[in-house]
């Protein structure tokens, strides 16, 4: 009896993730998402730059490569050709949270019908680990070498508690990988964002904490530990907008 | 033949509509001919003007630089313009917001108070049609014939009301002085 | 004279994209381009298509990338400031090998420039505007028939290619109104392409559409390909419009704008004795160089007018390979050029080589 094997969304080439990189947990949820909603037919990815750049090579579906940051601007012009299709993105914190910030406010404002997946890992990681729109404050990066200072470099923009903000957005989560509840939890939060599609009711995006060993500087399991006791405390994990379960909750 | 007509004013004074009424009288009477507008920040109070050519050969240029005909409604439109008309060419002036005379000697010159008239004939924001039912007098380069439906399709349907003034105002300037 | 309607050019533009089977359009907010996208608020929705106001150039670009990587027509407008922001857009879309149509009407530059026309976007329309080796097929109308026509076949002409085309009008063919017969209303098409993202329906390999080679033999290869199409459309797909040429001794060059003021002045020589004729570039890339190259055998000099400090004067001199002096007649910032001022440097141009 086979009781792990590799989810068909995903293609047999080789991850180029780094040793300790949650990329491939995430990459995983989101395909197991696919395959248990029997979408992985009218699924269309749209891969960021960033880490995941190579994210098409990876999503057995059909892909698109995007410009950084402007992911959701494309999957917004592959969602209105194709309403019937099932679109997502996969976009790290520089790419959605700094350059394409627009695009992702805009996405979620007009309630875009599509899934946005957003790996913060607070770093840049595929220029080799400069400073990200979600570092941590004092956070020593190649770009912040004495430790970001807000002063000069501002604060770190959290993505969920930004976009629960705006009226539009369907569904907005934080959750995290860095150990099994966390992983277990995200998998059910991650299927519920493409169930939401599925069912019409518009933007959907999930926030994981994630984490950077390499560029970290750390072991990947203290790099698991740094994302438990400082990236968490910063970015608290929860359901930040859930229109349909507010809507319910009025009637009852 | 080609004619080149110029019509300048302020925004707001319907000058880019005085433009589309010949235009489309032009369009019906089979004529080859182009219409551009002034653009800008100039919808209302600002100037405005509009380059209208009419021909029976292909248009060269759809800019109006020597106008044969020069229809003013204010003015620095007449102080602006009046130097650039063809030779031989008619000036056509409300006379109730332009005080000085066409100073050209070489134009002929057309004064009518159309905005007084308009206004005394309960239809204030016509000035423009009361001009050009007097260009359609002096000139003919299209003809008074079938105006009704040069007004149809310039007006339009959401203002089909308008159709019996647009038509009064035109007759009106067409009658004024003859 | 057929079933004409006066429209302006942008109308003509939108509703010639609708009868070419386009049904999506992505815009922003520009002068002086804007009755394109409120010509498409209004119509989209009653047909079934997709008017977006994007918030921003950018994001417009990379929607129409979206689109036109599930194989379906696509358009966006802007002017010039606007469509600088969307070069990145545009260059992904090339090095992708997608078809779509970009229309710049354009106004004065540098910076915000001005609103007024101008055809200083030469250079980055046909030398590339956006990073890395590709072209666009630049279409330049000069009236509001052309800006009907060249639409469907600018869409036409990026299916045929799998490239980018770019409608390249100016403020003055944009805003003005002028009888058009319109193009024949098609159908879109949804034929399944064999590399546009539509879902793999679990019965075929997944299609990626990328512009991401990290192997530079395969990124060059890639490049090598491309630009035999180019040489393709070099070689089949120049368009020009002669006019007066037959015993000309002066040549003309002007396209757009340009072209219709040059047309009065052209004339206006004629009448006064001077063998004067034009060549008006109607694809400005490919640009024309073999009609210009030909003219070179006969005539004395060439006269590049343009709404630019002198930028198409370069493919000029480069077509005619330097053999004919030629000389340039320019306006730029948004004023325009009378047909007296082409007719004085007409003159100039005959009397310098007598």
């Amino acid at each position: 009896m086979v009781v792990f094997e590799k989810p068909k969304s995903l293609t047999d080439a080789e991850f180029h993730y780094c040793p300790g990189c949650t990329h491939g947990i995430i990459h995983r949820l989101v395909a197991e998402a696919i395959d248990a909603l029997g979408i992985e037919g009218r699924a269309i990815g749209v891969a960021p730059v960033g880490c995941a750049v190579m994210a098409y090579n990876y999503f057995a579906c059909d892909m698109v490569e995007a410009a950084h940051g402007r992911a959701p601007a494309v999957a917004t012009g592959i969602k209105r050709s194709l309403p019937e299709n099932i679109v997502f993105t996969y976009q790290g914190d520089g790419d959605l949270a700094s350059i394409g910030m627009a695009e992702t406010v805009h996405a979620a404002t007009r309630n875009e019908n599509i899934t946005v997946i957003f790996v913060n890992n607070a770093i840049y990681g595929m220029t080799g680990g400069q400073m990200a729109p979600t570092s941590l404050p004092g956070q020593v990066t190649q770009t912040s070498p004495y430790g970001r200072d807000v002063s000069v470099a501002g604060y770190p923009v959290k993505v969920a508690e930004l976009l629960s903000s705006l009226d539009g957005p369907e569904f907005i989560a934080r959750v995290a990988v860095n150990n099994v509840k966390n992983v277990k939890n995200a998998k059910k939060i991650i299927e519920k964002a493409f169930q939401n599609q599925i069912d019409g009711k518009g933007f959907s995006l999930v926030e994981v904490i994630s984490s950077c060993p390499t560029n970290w500087g750390m072991t990947p399991d203290k790099a698991l530990a740094w994302v438990e006791e400082k990236m968490i405390p910063y970015y608290p994990l929860g359901v930040f907008k859930d229109k349909t379960a507010e809507q319910e909750e009025k009637k009852a | 033949m080609t004619t080149q007509i110029l019509i300048a004013g302020f925004g707001g004074q319907g000058i880019l509509f005085a433009g589309k009424f010949l235009a489309n009288k032009g369009l019906l009477e089979g004529r080859q001919l182009s219409w551009l507008p002034s653009y800008g920040p100039e919808m209302r109070g600002g100037t405005a003007n509009c380059s209208v050519v009419l021909s029976d050969e292909p248009i060269g240029s759809p800019i109006v630089n020597k106008p044969d005909v020069l229809i003013v409604m204010n003015l620095p439109s007449l102080d602006k313009y009046e130097k650039a008309v063809a030779p031989g060419g008619s000036v056509f002036v409300d006379s109730t917001l332009i005080e000085r005379p066409v100073a050209r000697e070489d134009v002929k010159t057309y004064y009518i108070p159309a905005t007084k008239l308009a206004q005394q004939n309960g239809i204030p924001t016509l000035a423009n049609m009361i001009l050009l039912g007097k260009v359609m007098r002096e000139s003919s380069f299209v003809s008074f014939e079938g105006i009704e439906d040069a007004v149809r399709s310039v007006v339009s349907a959401k203002h089909a009301d308008l159709y019996e003034v647009n038509l009064k105002a035109i007759r009106l300037g067409y009658e004024y002085g003859a | 004279m057929g079933n004409k309607v006066l429209m302006k050019g942008n109308e003509a533009i939108a509703e010639s994209a609708i009868r070419a089977g386009c049904r999506h359009y992505f815009g922003y907010p520009i002068t002086p381009q804007t009755e394109v996208a409120a010509y498409m608020a209004k119509r989209m929705p009653k047909i079934g298509g997709t008017f977006l106001q994007a918030e921003s150039e950018i994001a417009a670009i990379n929607m129409v990338y979206g689109v036109a990587a599930t194989g379906r027509r696509v358009m966006t407008s802007s002017s010039s400031p606007g469509v600088s922001l969307k070069q990145e857009g545009i260059s992904y879309i090339a090095g992708s090998d997608l078809p779509a149509l970009i229309v710049n009407v354009q106004r004065g530059g540098p910076g915000l420039g001005g609103i007024q026309p101008s055809q200083s976007d030469y250079f980055q329309a046909t030398k590339g505007g956006g990073h890395g080796d590709y072209h666009l097929i630049v279409l330049a109308p000069s009236s509001v028939q052309e800006m009907a026509d060249m639409t469907a076949l600018a869409f036409d002409l990026a299916d045929r290619y799998l490239m980018p085309v770019m409608l390249l009008a100016d403020g003055t063919i944009g805003q003005m109104m002028e009888p058009v017969e319109l193009p024949e209303a098609r159908e879109p098409q949804f034929a399944e392409k064999d590399w546009a993202v539509t879902g793999t329906k679990g019965r075929r390999e997944h299609h990626i559409v990328n512009s991401l080679y990290l192997v530079p033999e395969q990124l060059e290869q890639k490049n090598f390909e491309r630009f035999e199409r180019y040489a393709r459309i070099e070689r089949e797909e120049a368009r020009f419009e002669s006019f007066m040429m037959e015993d000309a001794e002066i040549c003309v060059v002007a396209f757009g704008i340009a072209a219709r003021v040059s047309k009065n002045a052209v004339m206006a020589a004629r009448r006064e004795g001077l063998k004067v004729g034009m060549i008006r570039p109607i694809t400005l890339w490919p640009f024309p160089s073999a009609a210009l190259a030909e003219a070179a055998k006969t005539v004395k000099g060439f006269l590049s007018v343009e709404l630019s400090m002198g930028q198409m004067i370069e493919d000029v001199k480069l077509a005619v390979s330097c053999s004919r002096p030629v000389s340039l007649c320019r306006r730029t910032g948004g004023m325009i050029m009378s047909p007296d001022e082409v007719l004085a440097k007409i003159r100039e141009t005959a009397g310098g080589n007598e």
